[in-house]
């Protein structure tokens, strides 16, 4: 909710506007009541713009309540090339994150019911380091991938990510080779795997587990690519089209299954579960 | 220009310079043996100094050395057939990344690899060497026509990235690459890889992984180009240089992060000062590791790679 508090900053305490009641909306700048934004969740009900979720907020809005129990919750950081960039190393800007967000790593696993029906969840956390593909997050997605495979549990993963995290060099490079392996396995095996893919999923996360599932779904509007558009339009020197890189950009040229409106994503993904035959 | 760039400039003027004075030689050669000689013996010198501590942007400039041997060098000078098969069968035939049926000494296999020119016409039709979705998916193609053969798979990294262009978002690089990964997981035939010049990111994964990644001595292998990640986390892509450093990216880096299995060796300041002894340690090593994952039946490949890949990064591994 970085957004928000720098909207107070910008305002100030004596703006006059109550702070806790209304929500401007990033991206269309409407002024939505707090329990109307917060009820969707983090949706524009005018713009239909989908907010970033935390890894919590995620989950609470898919799991069946009191039924998560989460994996490995200790894995953290690691530093492989004790990484530096002059100004700052890799270990504080770690530690920074983790001070912020309450996480030990970029993604939260472990295992739930949707609809009744158990499942094994990955889900990305944005806010921690771009949600960026470090060798704490691939292992965290192995064991998680690893254990759908061994309790044969549908596994679901929530991307939200910017690719591999460059602090951690070769390293965050193999943990799309990892996680693929993990991935394998279960195609191997029969065991269901649902990638969906939220704002935003680029880089190394989307040219491994996000783009390697049995199905594809992303939230309305996410942004979805391998390149950055910045490094695209310097390569091919020109501007790119309104509308590159979003869901429905890769769902017009085949990509994605569906689109679902974050209200409609649990209903969505149980209904689907529902055809898997154990 | 970049003063690094040409760092081997004086001994590059050292050798026109002998090149020159053998010429003379023919006519006179007792005047000019003697200076030969001297200059034989400064060059000898030099390369030792020059070469003993290259930083990691320096065997950057190596492996991106215009006269470094590229993929059609090594099949031509390793293996005794090579027939080029090509097309992904959905949409077109990617000349950055190509492959085919090969054969080396008595082996046969699939090769696969990326392909870079060395004139700007081969390199516009090549693309450098950037593969678009179509390279990958034929990649894919015929990875699993080795895998119906029963052949081992060899693969030649070579690669600035996979391209990124408009089309090939709109025809799903991501996608390409991730089920390439998906694949050579599960790949029940020997995968060897070997890293001969530049590893760029996921361009280079894409046809990367596998029971033996192999690396030349004075090749990179990187997550993103330490020019990229430069102009990302220093702001400024002057800062290369401090970037490849701290990205580790070479070689013996990599060896020892246990990403790659062996170092193939060079001749002393790159492959370009004497490919055919670099063409002949490649199908030396190459040989060697067929030899050394023919012996292992599918189940047991595709378990011991998977372990491999699931070891990298290891929680705790680092501590």
């Amino acid at each position: 909710m970085a957004w928000f508090r720098k909207r107070k900053n910008k305002h100030g305490a004596g703006e006059g506007l109550d702070e806790n009641l209304w929500v401007v909306c990033p991206d269309c700048k409407t002024h939505v009541h707090r329990d109307e934004w917060f009820a969707a969740p983090k949706v524009c009900p005018k713009c239909v713009f989908h907010d970033r979720l935390t890894a919590r907020e995620r989950l609470d809005i898919t799991l069946d309540p009191g039924t998560f129990r989460e994996f490995n919750p200790e894995i953290s950081t690691s530093d492989p090339l004790l990484f530096t960039d002059g100004k700052e190393s890799y270990f504080t800007k770690a530690e920074a994150a983790k001070g912020r967000t309450g996480l030990n790593e970029a993604v939260v696993t472990g295992s739930g019911k949707l609809d009744d029906q158990t499942v094994t969840v990955a889900v990305m956390d944005f806010r921690f380091l771009g949600g960026s593909l470090g060798s704490g997050t691939g292992e965290k997605i192995l064991l998680a991938a690893d254990y759908a495979l061994r309790h044969r549990r549908p596994f679901i993963v929530f991307s939200a990510s910017g690719g591999a995290r460059m602090h951690e060099g070769i390293v965050s490079l193999m943990q799309m080779a990892k996680t693929c392996a993990g991935i394998a396995r279960l195609h191997k095996e029969g065991i269901p795997y649902i990638s969906v893919l939220t704002d935003p999923t680029t880089g190394g996360v989307s040219a491994s587990f996000a783009m390697a599932g049995d199905i594809h779904i992303a939230e309305p509007r996410a942004l979805i690519g391998f390149a950055g558009r910045r490094v695209i339009e310097q390569t091919i020197r020109q501007k790119l089209p309104p509308g590159f890189q979003t869901a429905e950009y890769l769902l017009e040229h085949g990509f994605i299954d569906l689109i679902a409106h974050r209200r409609d994503m649990r209903n969505c993904l149980s209904r689907i579960l529902r055809y898997w035959k154990r | 220009m970049d003063p690094q760039k040409d760092f081997d400039q004086e001994l590059k003027d050292i050798e026109a310079k002998i090149a020159e004075l053998k010429l003379l030689a023919k006519d006179d050669s007792v005047r000019f043996g003697t200076e030969i000689a001297q200059l034989e013996k400064e060059k000898a010198d030099l390369e030792t100094s020059l070469y003993a501590n290259l930083s990691p942007w320096q065997i950057v400039q190596i492996a991106r050395h215009p006269q470094r041997p590229l993929l059609r060098d090594y099949i031509e000078g390793i293996f005794s057939e090579f027939i080029e098969l090509h097309g992904d069968r959905r949409f077109g035939d990617d000349a950055g990344l190509i492959g085919g049926l090969a054969t080396i000494e008595d082996r046969r296999a699939v090769l696969i690899g990326h392909q870079k020119g060395r004139t700007v016409e081969d390199n516009v039709k090549m693309n450098f060497g950037m593969a678009n979705p179509e390279g990958y998916r034929k990649a894919l193609r015929l990875m699993k026509l080795a895998e119906k053969f029963r052949l081992p798979v060899i693969s030649f990294i070579d690669t600035p990235g996979a391209y990124p262009g408009l089309d090939a978002e709109a025809r799903g690089q991501a996608e390409a690459i991730a089920a390439n990964l998906a694949a050579m997981a599960s790949l029940e035939v020997p995968i060897i890889v070997i890293v001969t010049g530049e590893g760029g990111s996921g361009g280079a994964l894409g046809i990367g992984m596998g029971d033996s990644v192999l690396m030349l001595a004075y090749a990179v292998y990187s997550v993103i180009s330490p020019e990229g990640c430069a102009s990302i986390l220093w702001r400024d892509g002057a800062k290369a240089p401090e970037a490849a450093a701290a990205l580790k990216i070479t070689a013996a880096s990599l060896l020892e992060m246990g990403v790659v299995d062996d170092i193939v060796p060079e001749p002393l300041g790159g492959a370009h000062r004497d490919p055919q002894q670099t063409l002949a340690n490649v199908k030396d090593a190459l040989i060697k590791r067929l030899k050394k994952h023919a012996r292992f039946s599918p189940k047991k490949l595709v378990e011991t790679r998977y372990e491999k890949y699931a070891d990298i990064g290891r929680w705790k591994n680092w501590w």
